[in-house]
């Protein structure tokens, strides 16, 4: 057995296969081949096991985030069954003499290209449909497991760190723990971790290798260890630990349908931080009472140009509709510091996380603005959806943005588009600046959201993912718990409404400072829901 | 052959989702069905083929059946367009 301590960054235990995340360097090579029916056989039994793992996908979604969601695994079926696309394959493999992942790769390039030459941006988007079952063929044809993560079944993830857009695109129906080299409690792994209610562990350092792909572990998440081919001792202890953990889950389940409320009966919103449209399912499981943070950042991490107006409306529109009337709060683009996107073309900054990101990007480049407010519009007409502004440091800027907002609102008048004509605007606290003038700003908006993480950076001039600088971060600083009510006083002197979205709004250490302060929402990970609303009804 | 028009009236045209329904409803039949707009038409039993068309909102379609069930091809398929698309 190998022991390794790192850092905990989800509680909770779990015991399965390690997983090394291999990052996808597939390149197919055109080989001559003499049995070319040989070849059209390999591609056959790929063509099947690939349908049979989008059926077991299909039936996996539907589950978890419902039919409408689910349906892609089955257009995703029926490609697949296509006989144009299957004739194409045979046919090159016949004709040219080459190999199935050549076949294969080819009419994957003929067939995304003319779905990207139509003149209609929604069949453009659906080129990555194309690719994405061709490139489940070519994982299956090259005898490695998916991309990313090697096996169907649920592993423990092992990875040196992973980014942003990385985390967003991993099937969470596999994922049992999380084992990092590196990160700090705040990176991404963690806070996907916490979103997702799984057992994480990083800085585990370099004794975490490669090597350990496939074997047996246990993560224990309370400790901050994982255990490597674990003897059996150790293996009871943690099954007893692990049974325990599920124990008090199954309690907080109770919790499920009661009231956010105090015993002296005040009452506030807990809603939930959401990431990706799948994640609608979580926050439904956990019943929150709605969305107080929706990362809009997905929709351009996971794309290789800038989205469009369409393929961003059917987005909220969905999850909108999902919600089903409970409000959900849209964060626009907040691209920069530590998310990069390569269209962006973002040139190489000192001092990134001062630099040009999120809405100053907005403002200097309105055309992205614009494309993003026009489908918020459009599809609040969907559901409740309310729209928040991040990075703001002046009044000047949500004076700039609302007159985008008009010449948005007046397009879509002119085209008779419908929308809701009484959307809540709302602003991210998460400058000094902007608490500094939250009386001001508060007069121009309906709410402010505190997003504490960036606060906490910028009060406390500590950049959050340094893990070297973990001793000096105190996330419950005056400073900030100060910065914070300043920020609540002149939301409600103006007759406004105040949330908190960042992680300190799951700190339930903190959660009976935050009703003193007559904090109106708390939007925390969807897995954290339960938990608050307990906390809430014992103070 | 049998055959019928029809208009789109879903706001999305016949996009991914409308279209593999589509599709699987042509496939209970074994009569051979053609979707078509314009000059261009694609069997309806081909998913690439029929998103191919890119079909609007405000377009208009025809439909063929050819075959042994070609009339409760077309009715079926008729019934289906109107509740779905």
């Amino acid at each position: 057995m190998i022991t390794i301590t790192g850092k905990s960054v989800f509680g909770g235990v779990s015991i399965g296969k390690i997983s090394f995340y291999k990052r996808d360097k597939k390149v197919v090579k055109r080989l001559h081949v003499e049995d070319t029916e040989g070849e059209v056989t390999r591609f056959q039994s790929a063509r099947a096991t690939a349908i049979e793992q989008l059926k077991k996908l299909y039936e996996k979604a539907m589950d978890d985030v419902g039919e409408a969601n689910a349906a892609i695994f089955e257009i995703h079926q029926m490609m697949l069954d296509d006989l144009d696309y299957i004739e194409s394959i045979e046919n090159i493999i016949r004709t040219q003499e080459v190999n199935a992942e050549f076949a294969v790769a080819t009419t994957a390039d003929n067939f995304s290209e003319m779905f990207a030459s139509m003149d209609d941006a929604y069949m453009q988007g659906r080129a990555a449909d194309v690719k994405d079952v061709s490139e489940r063929i070519l994982t299956i044809l090259s005898g490695a497991g998916e991309s990313g993560v090697k096996t169907d079944e649920p592993a423990i993830i092992a990875a040196d760190d992973l980014a942003p857009s990385e985390t967003v695109q991993l099937d969470k129906d596999k994922v049992l723990g999380f084992a990092t080299m590196y990160g700090s409690s705040n990176s991404h792994t963690a806070i996907l971790a916490r979103t997702m209610n799984i057992p994480a562990v990083i800085g585990l350092g370099q004794e975490l290798s490669e090597k350990f792909d496939g074997r047996d572990a246990i993560i224990d998440g309370f400790t901050g260890t994982i255990y490597i081919e674990p003897d059996e001792a150790t293996l009871e202890l943690m099954r007893e630990k692990q049974r325990q953990d599920q124990e008090q889950r199954a309690l907080l389940e109770q919790l499920k349908g009661k009231e956010n409320v105090t015993k002296s009966g005040q009452k506030v919103n807990v809603y939930a931080n959401i990431g990706n449209i799948a994640d609608v399912g979580l926050v439904l499981k956990n019943d929150g009472g709605g969305i107080g943070l929706f990362r809009s950042e997905f929709l351009y991490l996971e794309s290789s140009t800038f989205p469009t107006e369409e393929e961003q409306f059917v987005a909220y529109k969905q999850v909108a509709e999902n919600m089903a009337g409970k409000r959900v709060i849209i964060r626009t683009l907040d691209i920069g510091a530590d998310k990069q996107v390569d269209y962006f073309n973002l040139a190489k900054e000192e001092n990134p996380a001062l630099g040009y990101r999120a809405i100053r990007i907005c403002l200097t480049q309105p055309e992205i603005f614009k494309t993003q407010l026009r489908a918020l519009y459009r599809a609040s007409a969907f559901g409740q959806i309310a729209i928040m502004f991040p990075m703001i440091i002046s009044v000047d800027e949500v004076k700039r943005i609302k007159e985008i907002i008009a010449e948005v609102t007046e397009e879509l008048d002119a085209a008779e588009i419908p929308y809701n004509k009484n959307i809540e605007l709302g602003i991210m606290i998460e400058t000094p600046a902007a608490v500094m003038v939250s009386r001001e700003l508060a007069k121009e908006v309906d709410f402010f959201s505190v997003g504490t993480n960036d606060l906490t950076q910028y009060t406390l001039a500590i950049d959050r993912q340094n893990p070297k600088l973990e001793s000096f971060c105190d996330t419950h600083h005056p400073a900030i718990l100060a910065m914070i009510k300043m920020a609540a006083d002149n939301a409600h002197a103006e007759g406004k409404w105040i949330g908190i979205c960042g992680e300190l709004g799951a700190d339930t250490t903190l959660t009976e400072q935050f009703l003193a302060m007559g904090v109106d929402e708390l939007s925390v990970s969807p897995a954290m829901i339960l938990p608050v609303r307990k906390r809430i009804r014992e103070l | 052959m049998k055959e019928f028009k029809y208009v789109i009236t879903d706001p999305e045209g016949v996009h991914a989702r409308p279209a593999g329904l589509l599709v699987k409803k042509a496939n209970e039949y074994t009569s051979a069905i053609k979707i078509g707009k314009g000059e261009k038409s694609a069997d309806c039993k081909r998913i690439f083929g029929v998103m191919g068309l890119g079909v609007k909102k405000g377009e208009e379609v025809f439909m063929t059946a050819e075959g042994d069930d070609e009339d409760a091809a077309i009715a079926g398929l008729e019934a289906f367009i109107k509740e779905n698309l």
